[in-house]
């Protein structure tokens, strides 16, 4: 029972972690139809860059804001030098660009800081909470993960739903060409959206990392996460994409906690084949999968 | 007016064959001469350039002809070599080399059955995603079977001894002994050629037409009667059956299966060798594979002489791979061999102006290296998706395609 | 006044204009006629900066409009209804609405969306609603009304009536008649339909493969018979 609750509780925190993650794929899937694979090394660097202002003796939210402000510029120069140049071009390219960048980006890391693994620290405490004399799986740093996360969704959904900005920026999503015409600066639009998506995997990068290990790979594996999670979503729904992430933080978990560490990856790999056979069109699919 | 055309085909089909094994064997007398010639510790690297240049071989014409992308490769290759590992445990195992790796190929192959079809039916990133999963599990799964694949040690490969009549064979041959490197250099390198002859071969025929019909246009293809998800999934794996050869000799050249040496940098960088070399085509899987295998002792060199330490020096020939395959996407899509053909084609070109130029080479001029000469083209060239070079076409297909 | 001149552009070896050269007056509706391929849609899309034009020039009330971007059009006074799915099926219809306010000056005014569902009133009663619900006819009302959102000098449209049950064509015809005789506006119509079109056009510019065949006031090209079976079929 003690162990149920707390591989649920685990699994709700990373779950939320996912859902970040997942949506920050979905929010470049949806405006440039690129998987942008390189979204793990991207917020691992700007973790790596939190680190160095921690270690040089300055606070923990100093380093949370620049990690975070160094993902909005990572994610706006990345669309802008290296994505623009063959946005509307072969779908391949781009994947190519992306997957050129995870290199770039882990090896520059490993020649920059090192290859070792490091610790990274966390603002509250890494400890489970005590109710009634037994240790919950709930730390501090888990609450605040999960509220960190709501809040960015909360500012996102406010961002997309409320202001013109958003409009613009979800109309430059589904119909560039019209909303061009409408007077839509499409490319800034979409340099915007790289920016924000490329936020909120810092955030989530930098929650994985808070109280663990970090090193240039420590990443690699959420971006399955996060690419099963939008799948499980249906990959074009934001909404979608927060769901798959806690179902699967959740399934992820038991497997870690039941089965095996060391085959979550697995699990994940299954749980995405399962839905691609069964369910192509993601868990709330109305109608029936595109054939292509 | 159709029979004729078959029968055209079949003769131009048997002719191709031909020279592809005109090919194979001049590459085998080269492969003799370079390996009778050089050290053992060079004859060990060219088994890894060979290793290296199946599985990019695969990966290419899953990349270049069928326009998909694989980030999994590595592990696939992970599957083969542990499945070599499994047969070569002792001196006494009694399995013929041929059948080990026939075993790796078929290993890896139901894996590929396995994932291509749920992943490569659909349209869109989902084998990219899915081979992306394969790659960070596939380590786990020997961490967890610790007994029987060995943890993090891994397992020992056990070559057999050098069968007597190769011995003979050799030295009748060279008129030197056979040393082991040498000999596992010309395994891995004999399994090269005939990987490629296959592919060279499949790629011409209709199987790879169709391939490339889907790469081109998903529509006129599904018009022309092909079925996209399966024609997909048979690109994933045959090329996935090309990874399980590529593990089995590098299970054979290194003589350890070990999670190590299949992380995911192994597929990705695989992905940057056939980037690097030209996607779709088999001599540039081979120039990348040799850029993988050679280039990195000469970074990590620099960069200790530049004051790196080993371990982040080590770490440069990746850096290098990464920025070369960004640049070449951006400035030079269709790689190395496809720019240096485009290059000769052009100028040949300006002599003898090529019959039919497409539109898409002619609105990109970095690429213009587009002369339709192949019949299986799409219809339009503009709906291209990547950039894409048949292997052993004379002609390369290099298209920016707008997909308004 | 919107003047065209020696337009010439393409796609790849296909020239679809061809030095093609007209006026449309301002508080006029001039047609643009010409069978499928004709280039008419092109000629729209170079006009509005989606298509690069390889010669010639643009025009809007003295101001050169080629090198401005699409983009910048609605500033300029110019609204591009294009061909087939204009509207933003995953939003609102009144999303789609406030997004035709934006462009022009960044700002919604609450007035234009009285107008327009004034205009519309089928779109007022259904504002919350995803566009992708409305049936044709509704979503060229969406689109017109959209683009009137922007308050333009200029009106490009492309086909409004395809697919659209006769009356509903003559309703949105009617409707533009009296926009353009209200606020003098300059519209530039595309139709296939061309004896529906030049029913309401003042003047009329025929197309045939990138040339203008054709320059005449409507009545005038509604009674030369020879045109119409050459190029209007009707
Ligand atoms: N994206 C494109 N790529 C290549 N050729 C094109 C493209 N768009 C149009 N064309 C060609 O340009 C010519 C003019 O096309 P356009 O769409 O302007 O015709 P249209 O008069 O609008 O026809 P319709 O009445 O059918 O809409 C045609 O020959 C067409 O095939
Ligand atoms: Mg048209």
């Amino acid at each position: 029972m003690q162990q149920l609750l707390n591989t649920a509780l685990g699994g709700l925190t990373l779950g939320m972690v996912y859902a970040a993650f997942a949506l920050a794929l979905v929010l470049i899937w949806r405006s440039t139809r690129v998987v942008n694979f390189a979204q793990a090394p991207m917020a691992m660097v700007t973790t790596f860059i939190a680190l160095v202002i921690v270690d040089a003796g300055h606070s923990y939210w100093l380093a949370f804001a620049a990690a975070l402000a160094s993902g909005l510029v990572l994610g706006a120069v990345v669309e802008r030098v290296v994505i623009r140049p063959v946005e509307g071009g072969p779908e391949i390219n781009a994947v190519i660009l992306t997957l050129g960048l995870f290199i770039v980006l882990h090896a520059l890391a490993a020649v920059v800081f090192g290859n070792r693994y490091r610790s990274f620290p966390a603002p509250f405490g890494v400890r489970g909470i005590e109710v009634g004399g037994t240790t919950i799986a709930l730390t501090g740093f888990g609450i605040f993960t999960i509220l960190a996360v709501l809040a960015t969704m909360g500012l996102l959904l406010l961002l997309f739903q409320r202001t013109d900005i958003g409009l613009r920026m979800r109309a430059s999503a589904f119909n560039p060409e019209v909303a061009r015409l409408l007077g839509v600066r499409v490319g800034r639009m979409l340099t915007l959206g790289w920016a924000l998506a490329s936020l909120v995997g810092s955030l989530a990068g930098l929650l994985i990392a808070g109280g663990s290990l970090v090193h240039p790979g420590y990443m690699d594996s959420v971006v399955v996460y996060g690419f099963v999670a939008a799948v499980l979503g249906g990959l074009d729904s934001p909404f979608g994409a927060v769901v798959g992430g806690l179902l699967l933080g959740l399934a992820l978990s038991f497997v870690s906690g039941y089965v095996g560490s060391q085959l979550v990856a697995l699990a994940a790999l299954v749980i995405l084949m399962l839905v691609l056979v069964l369910r192509p069109g993601g868990l709330f699919a109305q109608t029936a999968a595109r054939r292509v | 007016m159709a029979a004729l055309r078959t029968r055209a085909a079949g003769w131009w089909s048997g002719s191709i064959l031909g020279r592809h094994l005109l090919v194979a064997l001049l590459g085998l007398v080269v492969v003799v001469a370079v390996s009778e010639s050089v050290s053992d510790f060079r004859n060990l690297q060219l088994a890894s350039m060979a290793y290296l240049g199946i599985a990019a071989g695969g990966l290419t014409v899953l990349t270049g002809l069928n326009g998909q992308i694989s980030l999994g490769h590595g592990a696939l290759m992970a599957i083969g070599a542990y499945t070599t590992a499994l047969l070569l445990d002792d001196r006494e195992a009694s399995t013929p080399l041929p059948l080990v790796v026939l075993a790796a190929v078929v290993v890896t192959l139901v894996v590929g059955i396995a994932v291509g079809a749920a992943a490569a039916r659909l349209h869109g990133p989902y084998l990219a995603g899915a081979t992306l999963a394969l790659a960070v599990a596939v380590p786990g799964i020997a961490l967890y079977f610790k007994e029987q694949l060995g943890g993090e040690q891994g397992l020992r490969v056990v070559v057999p001894d050098i069968p007597t009549w190769a011995l003979d064979l050799a030295y009748f041959v060279t008129g030197q002994d056979l040393t082991r490197s040498r000999y596992v250099a010309y395994l891995a390198w004999f399994t090269l050629i005939v990987t490629f002859v296959l592919l060279a071969n499949l790629s011409r025929s209709r199987v790879g037409r169709r391939w490339r019909a889907v790469r081109d246009d998903e529509v006129a293809a599904e018009l022309a009667g092909v079925r996209l998800g399966r024609s997909r999934v048979s690109a994933f794996v045959v090329s996935a059956a090309a990874a399980g050869a590529a593990g089995a000799m590098m299970a054979v050249t290194v003589r350890l299966a070990a999670p190590s040496g299949f992380t995911l940098t192994l597929s990705l960088t695989l992905l940057s060798a056939v980037v690097l070399g030209g996607l779709g085509s088999l001599a540039g899987a081979l120039i990348g594979a040799a850029l993988l295998t050679f280039l990195p002792q000469v970074v990590t060199d620099l960069g200790v002489d530049a004051g790196l330490s080993d371990i982040r020096a080590a770490e440069l020939a990746p850096l290098v791979y990464g920025v070369v395959m960004v640049l070449v996407v951006l400035l030079a899509p269709a790689g190395i061999v496809g720019t240096v053909r485009g290059a000769v084609l052009r100028r040949r070109g300006r002599s003898a102006p090529p019959a039919a130029t497409t539109t898409g080479a002619a609105a990109d001029p970095t690429t213009s290296t587009s002369t339709s000469t192949s019949t299986d083209a799409g219809p339009d060239p503009g709906a291209s998706p990547g950039t894409s070079t048949d292997p052993d076409s004379t002609a390369t297909t290099t298209s920016k395609g707008s997909t308004t | 006044m919107l003047t065209v001149t020696d337009l010439t552009a393409g796609y790849g070896p296909v020239r679809a204009l061809d030095g093609v050269s007209f006026t449309a007056e301002r508080g006029q509706v001039t047609a643009v006629l010409g069978a499928n391929g004709a280039g008419k849609t092109t000629l729209l899309r170079t006009i509005s900066g989606l298509h690069r034009a390889e010669r010639g020039s643009v025009d809007l009330d003295g101001e050169r409009l080629d090198r401005v971007a699409a983009d910048r059009m609605p500033a300029r006074g110019l609204a591009h209804v294009p061909e087939g799915r204009g509207v933003i099926t995953e939003l609102t219809v009144e999303e789609n609405l406030r997004l035709g306010a934006l462009g022009r000056t960044g700002r919604l005014d609450p007035a234009d969306l009285e107008r327009v569902y004034g205009l519309f009133p089928v779109l007022a009663d259904r504002r919350a609603a995803t566009a992708h619900v409305l049936s044709g006819g509704e979503r060229q009302m969406l689109v017109v009304g959209r683009a009137l959102m922007a308050r333009p000098t200029t009106l490009l449209l492309d086909e409004p009536s395809l697919g659209l049950a006769p009356r509903i064509v003559a309703q949105i015809f009617e409707l533009l008649r009296g926009l353009v005789e209200s606020e003098s506006l300059t519209v530039l119509l595309v139709e296939q339909n061309a004896r529906s079109a030049l029913s309401i056009a003042h003047h009329g510019v025929v197309l045939n493969l990138g040339r203008v065949v054709a320059d005449d006031d409507a009545d005038a090209l509604a009674a030369d018979d020879q045109l119409r079976h050459a190029y209007l079929g009707f």
